[in-house]
């Protein structure tokens, strides 16, 4: 059921009104039993995998905190008797006994994923080494990959990690917890909630507020406008681009990329902005995925402002542990002694963040390419690292910091570095994508991009128009953000007759200007592929 | 504390850690300066510093982050 369907619609509808109807102490259970139906509408078999990762979760979360109780009753009544270190030395017998139940729901629920996910894209590598040494081939499996496994089981590997660790809570209750797995609006593409952000506001009673309910149907309505006017329009031109390398080179690289940034930045912000919106209509709160990605100064800032939740996740529970395990602090003080104190220092910060940029670029899709996007952006953070005392001394000396100008050729600078790096998404394998990149600047004719080549990628004069105006849009919403925080505060505090004018802009727009019809394919979100 | 002190203004000489309550919340330090801190720390006081003690409220300040690495010693 794409969010932008027919059905969906009448789906979330149905939902809304009915969350309000029924008794108070019903909600979150009716919100359990449509979580399960939507998912089940995807495909009933999708349910079983699901319901693996929920149980498992729930057991091992539950055992656990059984032994977290053990602990705490034990040391508490041997509080006298225990000498200090054979208290230390139970606590972590317990630890070890935590740290066995912990790996194996890990194993379990990430080998689902990975199993899923991975095992036709090792079948292929494998068989292009058989081909090169002359042998046969294997066959590919026939596997299932549910919608949204990847953000629900690391949201699920999220929550036992932070029951492990002792910084949330173990849910009792098997339904709760699996409605925390299961929430149908983030079951699409996310974002990946922390239980201690979502569970408050899930599972307590909502009356209906109106304000509550009409800042999500802002959000909803904007998401749509997103999705349905400016992705789902500038699709049909970047597909002709990236699709036909042949013969759209030099300049045309340059215009699919780019429009290949707005449409990816459209699409997930969109989609992400009609899941916040279903779960406020409900009075629920989904932790924010992104904060005006395109108004980052240089990289590491992007990767603050893009995806956040999946940047968090990745810091919390990939890097820090790597990068700050017994091991590696071994290997920091072996580092510094044999290379110097400068570069030894960094190498727990490379290895660490080589692995998280590994499984960034592994965990958007299995192949080849979404890996060497990962390590290209770990190439380019560690330069831009290394590089940073240089443009210290660079701002220091010509004193172009505070300049607006100097701002803005850093904004652009890092939008143009970001969207290069994702034309890994575009072309078919990586030979192509390096082959592309290089071809932009040695294949660049000015005189190529003239308005009948334009109006041969799909769009008309009119819907170039249209996207100019939306991109207008965008960057203004974007910079009122940025200055004077959410756009829909000042919505209401203006006059009422605004706050409706805005709102029937907004529904007109996604009807006369969405990408419906002929013509147009109104496609599926593009994160959901991950 | 005035090796933690020293630790902390080699990374950033700019930054007056005896007052600074924002270390995390102002992006004053960011993931990289935190495990080089915390490899720090590691050889000045033979403490380590585990990933889910890597949260705001130990390294909002120099001194919340002193704490911790008492707390740390003692258990």
């Amino acid at each position: 059921m794409l969010f932008t369907s027919y059905s969906f619609i009448g789906f979330i509808t149905v939902v809304f009104l009915l969350y309000y109807l029924i008794p108070r102490k019903c909600q979150w259970p009716f919100l359990l039993v449509a979580s399960y139906v939507f998912y089940y509408i995807a495909s009933p078999s999708y349910l079983i995998f699901i319901g693996a990762t929920t149980v498992s979760t729930y057991v091992v979360s539950r055992r656990l905190d059984a032994l977290k109780e053990m602990q705490d009753a034990y040391l508490s009544s041997h509080k006298e008797t225990l000498s200090r270190e054979e208290k230390k030395a139970y606590k972590a017998s317990v630890k070890a006994k935590k740290w066995r139940w912990l790996l194996l729901c890990l194993f379990f629920n990430l080998g689902i994923l990975a199993v899923l996910k991975y095992t036709n894209f090792v079948i292929a590598n494998f068989n292009g080494i058989l081909h090169a040494l002359g042998g046969g081939q294997i066959s590919f499996l026939d596997l299932v990959l549910p919608m949204g496994i990847s953000f629900y089981t690391f949201q699920s590997m999220g929550y036992i990690i932070d029951v492990y660790r002792g910084t949330c809570p173990a849910e009792k209750n098997l339904f709760r917890l699996a409605l925390f797995v299961s929430f149908f609006p983030q079951l699409v593409q996310g974002p990946i909630s922390r239980y201690n952000d979502l569970a408050k506001s899930l599972y307590e009673r909502h009356d209906f507020d109106t304000k509550t309910v009409s800042y999500g149907l802002y959000r909803i309505m904007w998401g749509y406008f997103k999705k349905a006017v400016v992705a789902d329009r500038i699709l049909t031109a970047v597909n002709t681009i990236i699709q036909n390398p042949d013969t759209y080179q030099g300049g045309f690289v340059f215009v699919g990329m780019m429009f290949y940034a707005l449409e990816l930045y459209a699409d997930f912000t969109g989609g992400i902005d009609i899941t916040i919106g279903i779960a406020e209509t409900m009075g629920i709160t989904v932790t924010e995925n992104f904060q005006r990605p395109y108004l980052s100064k240089n990289i590491k800032e992007y990767w603050k402002r893009w995806h956040i939740t999946m940047g968090t996740w990745f810091t919390d529970y990939i890097f820090y542990p790597i990068s700050v395990c017994k091991p590696m602090l071994n290997i920091s003080k072996f580092s510094r002694a044999k290379l110097g104190d400068v570069i030894g220092k960094r190498v727990p910060v490379y290895l660490a963040s080589f692995a998280v940029w590994f499984t960034t670029g592994i965990w958007h899709g299995a192949s080849w390419n979404f890996i060497v996007w990962g390590l290209m952006n770990f190439v380019v953070i560690m330069i831009s690292q290394e590089l940073e005392p240089l443009y210290m001394k660079f701002h220091a000396k010509f004193n172009v910091k505070e300049k607006k100008w100097y701002g803005a050729f850093e904004i652009l600078r890092t939008i143009f570095l970001m969207s290069s790096l994702r034309m890994f998404d575009c072309y078919r394998d990586v030979p192509l994508t390096f082959y592309m990149f290089g071809n932009m600047f040695t294949h660049f004719r000015l005189q190529d991009l003239n308005a009948e080549a334009f109006l041969g990628l799909g769009l008309t004069a009119a819907d170039y128009l249209l996207l100019f105006i939306c991109l207008i849009v965008l960057v203004t919403v974007s910079l009122v953000q940025e200055r004077k925080g959410h756009v829909r505060d000042l919505i209401f505090a203006a006059p009422e007759i605004c706050r409706y004018a805005v709102f029937f802009v907004m529904v007109l727009a996604v009807i006369i200007f969405g990408a419906y019809g002929i013509g147009f394919d109104q496609s599926q979100f593009i994160y959901n592929q991950f | 504390m005035d090796a933690l002190l020293e630790i902390l203004t080699n990374l950033h000489p700019e930054v007056d850690f005896e007052t600074c309550t924002t270390l995390v919340d102002n992006k004053i330090i960011d993931s990289f300066d935190i495990v080089t801190i915390i490899s720090e720390i590691n050889d000045e006081y033979d403490v380590v510093i585990p990933a889910e003690e890597i949260i705001p409220e130990n390294f909002n300040s120099a001194k919340a982050l002193y704490e911790l690495i008492l707390r740390l010693e003692d258990e």
